[in-house]
This record gives C-alpha cells, structure tokens and sequence, in this order.
C-alpha cells in the first residue's frame, strides 16, 4: 500500500510545488518509487519546476473523464526513473476534480508507487480539499510570517475533521511541519518569526527547516528540483528533510546564524 | 390628556410568547382523526370552541404515510380549531399550507429555551464540530485549530491550545490548560454563574453570557499568567488564579 503525502499550506507563496518537487525527487532518489501529482489544476505549475511542461500531454481531468489512462498521462522524469509526474490541467478548473475521480487515481497509483505526494493549492476550497482528503501524511509548508502560520493553522483544523481518516474515525493524519523561506538573520532582528514563535501556534512535529536561498528560484527556473542542487542550503534542507521522514536522524540546521547558515554558506563543513 | 402621537406610531411589530396547544397527527386515516377529535372536543367543548391549534405532522411523516395536509384542514376546521401553523412537515405539505395561508414552522422544537436578554453572539451549534451530548462536559486534548469550533453543553475542558481564529462555546464553564488565543464563550444559554479559566489570556474575545470583552480590553498585565473571568454586575472580572 502507498503512503499518500499532502503537501498543503492554506496560503499561497509559501512553497508548496518548490517541496513538493523536492520531496518527490528526495523519495526516488532513495529508491522508492514515488509519484507526485498537481492537484491545482487552472494553475498548473509542477510539470514546469520539475522541467516536463514540453511532455505533458494528458493531465488528471483526462483520466477523470475518462479520456486516457493514467499510464498515458504519467509522466516519466528525466532526473531519475522511479519518480512520475501528474500533470494539472491548465484549461479547466477546480470543479473538474471529483471525489470518486481522485480515489480513483490513487487507488490505481497505489498499486505501483511506494509514495504518492499530492501538490494542493492554495486555499480550502475543492482543490485544497480533495488534495489533503486522501492523505496518511501532512506536510504543512510555513513561513515565518503570521497570516501564513495562521492559514496553516487553519489548515490543521481541516486535516483533523475534513480527511477521510477523520470521517472513518481511524488513526488521525500524522502532521509535519516544515518551516520554509526562513532567515535567521532576519529573525534575530526582529523582521521575521522565530521557530519558537511558528512552534508556541502550531506545536507540530518540526520536519525541517528550509533556508531562504537563492538557489531555490534558480532551480525553478532552470526547471529542476531544488533538491538535486546538493551545494545549495535549500537543497540540504530538503535532504534531510527527506530522510528524517524516512526515519533517520538528522540533527536540525538553518536555525540559527552561527551554528547553520553562514556556516553553510561559507564552506563551513 | 392629551396624547403625544409622536409616541404612538399607528403600526408597531412587538414580541410576544403565546402558549398555543400543538395538535400531534400520528395516522393519515382522516376519518378516524376527525371521530377521536370529535371525541376529545366533547369533553372540553368551550375550552376547545374556536382554539388555535398548530399542526404537528412529525409523526405521520416519520411513519411514512402519505397524508393530504388540504384535507386534514378540512377536517380540522370541522371541528372548530383554527390551524394557525403547521410543523415538521414535507415540502408538499409546506406548499399546501402555504396556499391556504398557514405559516410554516410557526412554532419553534419542543425544547423552548429561556431566552437570555443579553445579545447572544452564537448559540447553535454547526454540524462540524465536536459537540458534547445533554449537560455533560466535552473534553479535547489535542490543539483546536483556526477556523474550529467547538459546543459543549455542559463545561469544556481543553488540555491544548486554543488557535487565534478558533471559537470554544459551552453552554457551563470552560477550562483551557493551554494559551487561549481564539474566542471564548461560557454560559452562551445564559448561564451569568459559567466562568472561564485559562493559563496564558491572549483572546481574541471572551463572553460570559452574551457579556462580552475583546482583546484590545483584556490585554496588558496578565499575559503568561492563569487566569479567571468571572462576571460580576454585569461586567467581566479578569483576575489571576491565586
């Protein structure tokens, strides 16, 4: 049985696809067969951070509706052939998704991959909704800033009352935290959140923490994930993160300025 | 004397409560209704001459019989009631109703409440969230999230966190043993005797009966410390548990 992972934040900005991307890739690296879907279709973004937009020819509303298999709309990556993408449709919007649809596709999806991990949207509305519904696991993207750790905190909610497992009563959906775009310089000077701050709201097991780093919008660009750049703090933070959930033991960076960061940046291990 | 007519305006709407008998149809055998409402009628003949009655059709409906509201008036007026409203009836049932000009679901569930005179913010409870069952207390141990919210109608106790967004209603007291950051509301039916209690005071709101605080008049010395609110005189008490 595959373990299905939501990637969610209630807000818009903070990263959602950027770790989505990144995790998916982390997992198959790993050897796990691992898919990831774009569940924010009208908005379709993942195919371009993961660098397939020139392949996508089927995408989720066509195996929806019907119009091809899944097998067609797979979308094999470049970087490594255990990981496949799901393509968003770009022309339709979120209603196009039904429940029956998306249960569907994963219970397909279940039978071959060890991971699938949903990107949601932004929002608590259908996308958002039948995104997370599914899910065994949560990773709940922060930022340091207070309407983003209130959104998540919103989103929380919804994971224990709106989920399946909520709906069946069974074992609740295990939440994680990964705190993204964090600066440590700026929080010693009193521009951002602290993670103590995001902590004493959310109280959630803290899964990582990832670097405001340049390389991040690079990789973007360049359609990689930001993940496969090892150099990079951000890429690092996503390493770990990757095996901590795979259970190994990392001890947390990026936090503070000394004891992560400039270390980091200046060739410090 | 003369009469200030400025104090007077020709058309008023005023509340007012009326006990009016509620006439429970359990069967869509019209005959027998009309023989046992003879029945009952002839024993109070004045106590019933010209009654309003209001329609219960719960009954019927649950059982599933098919029952022609237009004909059971009929029947009903024969016998010297006047329907004044019908309840729990079908949407067949409402359209008839309405066409015959008796209001719909005049009556409110057998349960009246007593009507609290305060402003109550909120008192029914959504379908989404965890609500206790009669006068017990609710207890939740894990954090409540933004957006939840949370009826009891006894006391709540929460052992976590209240998120900032989050609204905690209990028809008794409430207990936080964590940082209470959403609203907060006891005695929300009226109880003025229902405290809330909590270890770090950073609401959003707090009511206690319809009185209500909001954070810009809670905030300031208390922070980080448990504290009570009670209230006395018509005004909320904040005071640090001793």
């Amino acid at each position: 049985m595959a373990r299905i992972i939501v990637v969610t934040s209630g807000k818009g900005g903070v990263g959602k696809t950027t770790t989505s991307a990144a995790i998916s890739m982390g997992l198959a690296k790993k050897g796990h067969k691992t898919v990831v879907i774009d569940f924010d279709v009208g908005l379709r973004n993942l195919d371009l951070i993961m660098g397939c937009e020139r392949r996508v020819v089927y995408d989720i509303i066509n195996v929806i509706n019907g119009e091809a298999t899944l097998n067609q709309a797979l979308i094999k990556d470049k970087n490594c052939n255990l990981l496949s993408i799901l393509p968003a449709s770009q022309t339709r919007n979120k209603d196009a998704l039904t429940l029956e649809g998306v249960e569907k596709i994963l219970e397909e999806l279940s039978k071959d991959f060890k991971y699938i991990v949903c990107d949601s949207p932004a929002g608590i509305e259908t996308g958002a909704h039948l995104a997370m519904y599914f899910a065994d696991d949560a990773f709940v993207v922060t930022n340091p800033e207070v309407s983003s750790v209130r959104d998540s905190d919103r989103m929380l909610g919804l994971l224990s009352s709106k989920s399946r497992r909520a709906e069946r009563g069974e074992e609740p959906i295990k939440e994680y935290l990964l705190l993204s775009r964090y600066s440590p310089t700026r929080v010693k000077s009193g521009e951002m959140l602290s993670l103590d701050d995001v902590q004493d709201i959310l109280s959630l097991h803290l899964l990582g923490v990832i670097p405001e780093s340049k390389s991040v919008l690079t990789s973007s660009n360049a359609g990689t994930p930001v993940i496969l750049d090892e150099k990079s703090d951000a890429g690092q933070a996503y390493s770990d993160i990757v095996a901590r959930y795979l259970g190994e033991t990392r001890p947390h960076r990026f936090i503070d300025e000394k004891s992560g960061f400039f270390r980091k940046l200046f060739g410090g291990k | 004397m003369t009469i200030n007519s400025h104090s007077f305006p020709a058309v008023e709407f005023k509340s007012s409560t009326f006990s009016v008998p509620v006439l429970s149809i359990a069967s869509n055998d019209l005959i027998l209704i009309q023989q046992l409402l003879d029945e009952k009628i002839k024993l109070a003949p004045e106590f019933f001459k010209h009654s309003p009655v209001v329609v219960d059709l719960g009954e019927v409906n649950k059982k599933q019989l098919a029952l022609d509201f237009e004909d059971l008036a009929t029947v009903i007026r024969k016998t010297g009631l006047f329907t004044i409203g019908i309840r729990n009836s079908n949407e067949a049932q409402q359209a008839q109703a309405i066409s015959l000009g008796i209001p719909v679901n005049t009556a409110p569930t057998s349960d009246v409440r007593v009507e609290n005179r305060k402003p109550k913010p909120i008192t029914a409870p959504a379908d989404d969230e965890f609500v206790g069952s009669d006068s017990t207390t609710v207890t939740i141990t894990k954090p409540i999230r933004s957006g939840q919210r949370i009826y009891s109608f006894g006391d709540l106790i929460v052992l976590a966190q209240v998120g900032a967004g989050a609204e905690i209603l209990a028809e008794g007291n409430i207990h936080v043993y964590g940082t209470l950051r959403g609203r907060a509301l006891a005695g929300v039916q009226g109880n003025t005797e229902a405290r809330i209690f909590c270890s770090d005071l950073q609401a959003e709101l707090i009511s206690i009966a319809g009185n209500y605080k909001i954070s810009d008049d809670i905030h300031g010395a208390i922070a980080n410390t448990p504290v009570q609110i009670y209230l006395q005189k018509n005004t909320l008490v904040v005071k640090p548990i001793i």
